[in-house]
């Protein structure tokens, strides 16, 4: 709205000054046809039109005219020095903050609220970067002894963050400051990446690695003339290529995760149909280790702001989980409802099954990577032990909770609170 | 945020002391996180730093404690400006506790990796650290934004804090039964996981202070203890195979 009126009222000074560009021509004109009509004794009904006519033909365009050059430029200035701080920090894809001499938020643009959230103007900003690098920058600037300033500042929690900022005085005597930070993640993420992949995959990748090794030697020596056992190692060793397979697929997913840091916002998710085409695309597991998934969906909207594709891969990995794990359970129950402890508004999905759960001190373990409760059951059930930590991952960049509740032999609840603002 | 006084040299000094809490926070947490890094990736250099940074903690609780004794003494203020100020002195007594906690676990780094030990020693006490990091960070940012509305969480942290750590000790006892080479250096890690946990319990206290600066009233008491260690036994950790 502000800004359609803003054009708005930029058009009529463009107006204005067409018209006070051609005043002399103007008043020329209407003494003319006035001399006319005195004279010349036209009709009336030709003077008001031809007076009319006479402004309008002012705020035509003057194309070519040596003019029109100088106007374009007093038009430029205006509208620059109208132009308000607000939108130029809005233009600008940078987080960016504006805070004065106090060091008190004046303004923060979007992608500062995404990037660092709950930073209301009126917040002190030392009170929020309290990161001793930023503490001097800020004191810097603000004391005058250097007008402007760049440091590195990394963010640890709760997804790993790095910035260059920039702190600088704006205009002259304004008592203005302004911080910007220029993310430096990605960069500084992909070198971890690369150490944490390497790091990762050669210790999980060793153990299958180590086995079709060993298989191979035994074909090639003892078992070369033996087809049963050749049928049979053949088989193992296929088995471990493709536990190798779907852990390089887990480890790159989870590196591609780590590589975006935050959810680009505004798009929304039907929890309702992603769960349904979880459920759907799972059935022919369900039906292979005999589980019956049962869906308890409340009634209603149940829209939550996030990416569709991560949430699928979130309930996708939890209902696998639910139907390999808790598959003596015989059955899955799947339920969607409205979050209702009071504490946020949000929706609160639980997938919980009947098997023989979780024992209480592997609880706050098994988000991590490579934790397993028992490495027997977890590789034949082809896990990687990444699952749960892609759930983690996931759900902290959607500001979401995952909680576990579990009581031995009689199975397991994973709920996920996910907020609706 | 605050109420304008008539002096404004009065909401100088307070600003002031928020300020130096904020400064503060900020080093207590650069120091934990540094002491984890430097315990997981073995880097003593970087643990030596973190003894060394302890020193401004000291200081800046120092500086508060005189500063706040001096408004005092000089404002007389009352209600919340009052709370506002004991407030400042409890809450920079717990991060030069939470310092003191880093510079503690930052001690044990030469003796932990004195010989290399295997990445999933430290695995789980890189998850605990991130926890109580979290809760740390999470509480200096409701200081900044005094919206207690949001401190509920705090309780549920520490639960998983305490949590976490209960699961910590059983992984380790079980690491020093399997081999008795690893007694010394899941000893030191006992005593780092300790430190750590420890560091929930003041951002506890922290958010308790915040909470009765805001709202002059206390938190309502019902804190779960839910460190289950002390009923840990060797025969409870045997494995069961």
């Amino acid at each position: 709205m502000a800004e359609q009126s803003a054009e708005q009222a930029s058009v009529a000074q463009v107006m204005a000054i067409r018209l006070w560009n051609s005043r002399w021509l103007l008043v020329a004109g209407v003494i003319g046809i006035l001399i006319a009509f005195a004279f010349a004794g036209i009709s009336a009904y030709v003077l008001v039109p031809a007076l009319l006519l006479l402004p309008a033909a002012a705020l035509l365009p003057a194309a070519g005219l040596r003019q029109s050059g100088e106007n374009t430029a007093a038009i430029e200035a205006i509208g620059l020095q109208r132009l308000s701080g607000e939108y130029l920090a809005a233009a600008v894809a940078d987080p960016l903050i504006i805070f004065d001499r106090s060091a008190t938020i004046v303004h923060a643009n979007a992608a500062a609220f995404a990037a660092f959230g709950g930073i209301a103007p009126g917040l002190s900003l030392p009170l929020k970067f309290r990161a001793p690098e930023m503490q001097t920058l800020l004191d810097g600037v603000l004391s005058g002894t250097i007008a402007s300033d760049v440091v590195d500042y990394t963010e640890k929690l709760p997804v790993e963050r790095a910035y260059r900022v920039s702190a600088s005085s704006v205009g002259h005597g304004t008592d203005l400051y302004v911080l910007v930070f220029k993310d430096q993640s990605e960069t500084r993420r992909i070198d971890r990446m690369r150490a944490d992949f390497i790091a990762n995959a050669s210790h999980e990748l060793r153990t299958p690695l180590a086995s079709i090794a060993g298989f191979i030697e035994t074909l090639r020596g003892p078992a070369r003339n033996d087809p049963a056992a050749r049928e049979q190692f053949l088989q193992i060793m296929q088995n471990q290529t493709g536990r190798m397979a779907r852990l390089i697929d887990d480890l790159l997913s989870l590196s591609r995760l780590e590589m975006k840091p935050y959810l680009k916002p505004g798009t929304e998710v039907d929890l309702r149909q992603t769960v349904d085409s979880v459920i759907d695309s799972l059935a022919p597991l369900a039906r292979e280790n005999s589980v019956v998934i049962e869906r308890d969906f409340a009634k209603g909207p149940l829209n939550v702001p996030g990416d569709r594709d991560e949430l699928f891969q979130v309930f996708e990995n939890l209902l696998e989980n639910a139907c390999k794990y808790g598959q003596s359970g015989g059955r899955v129950v799947v339920s969607i409802a409205p979050a209702d402890d009071g504490s946020e508004p949000g929706i609160d999905v639980i997938i919980r099954d009947f098997g023989p759960g979780i024992p209480e001190e592997h609880i706050p373990r098994i988000t991590e990577r490579f934790y397993r409760i028992d490495v027997e059951t977890s590789r034949t059930q082809k896990g990687t032990g990444l699952g749960l930590s892609i759930v983690k991952h996931i759900l902290t960049r959607h500001n979401a909770r995952l909680t576990i509740k579990s009581e031995v032999g009689k199975g397991a609840a994973f709920s996920v609170h996910l907020p609706t603002h | 945020m605050q109420s304008v006084h008539i002096m404004s040299a009065f909401d100088e000094e307070l600003k002031y002391l928020s300020k130096r809490i904020a400064a503060m926070g900020g080093h207590a947490e650069r120091m934990v996180e540094q002491a984890v890094a430097a315990l997981v990736n073995a880097d003593p250099g970087l643990a030596q730093k973190v003894i060394n940074d302890d020193a401004v903690l000291d200081e800046g609780q120092r500086e508060i404690d005189d500063k706040a004794i001096i408004i005092i003494a000089k404002r007389q203020p009352m209600a919340t400006d009052l709370r506002e100020i004991v407030g400042a002195i409890r809450i920079s007594a717990d991060l030069e506790r939470v310092g003191d906690l880093g510079k503690n676990v930052a001690k044990r780094v030469v003796a932990v990796t004195d010989g290399r030990q295997p990445t999933s020693l430290f695995r789980g006490l890189e998850a605990l650290a991130n926890l109580a990091l979290t809760q740390l960070k999470e509480v200096l940012d409701v200081y900044a934004s005094r919206s207690v509305d949001k401190i509920g969480f705090v309780r549920d942290r520490d639960d998983q804090i305490d949590a976490m750590y209960t699961s910590l000790f059983r992984e380790l006892l079980t690491y020093m039964m399997e081999d008795p080479r690893n007694i010394t250096p899941c000893t030191h890690l006992l005593f780092c996981a300790k430190n750590i946990e420890r560091i929930g319990d003041h951002a506890t206290n922290i958010a308790e202070t915040i909470y009765y600066i805001v709202t002059g009233d206390q938190m309502p008491a019902e804190r779960p203890k839910g460190d289950k260690t002390d009923k840990i036994s060797l025969s409870a950790t045997l494995p069961a195979k």
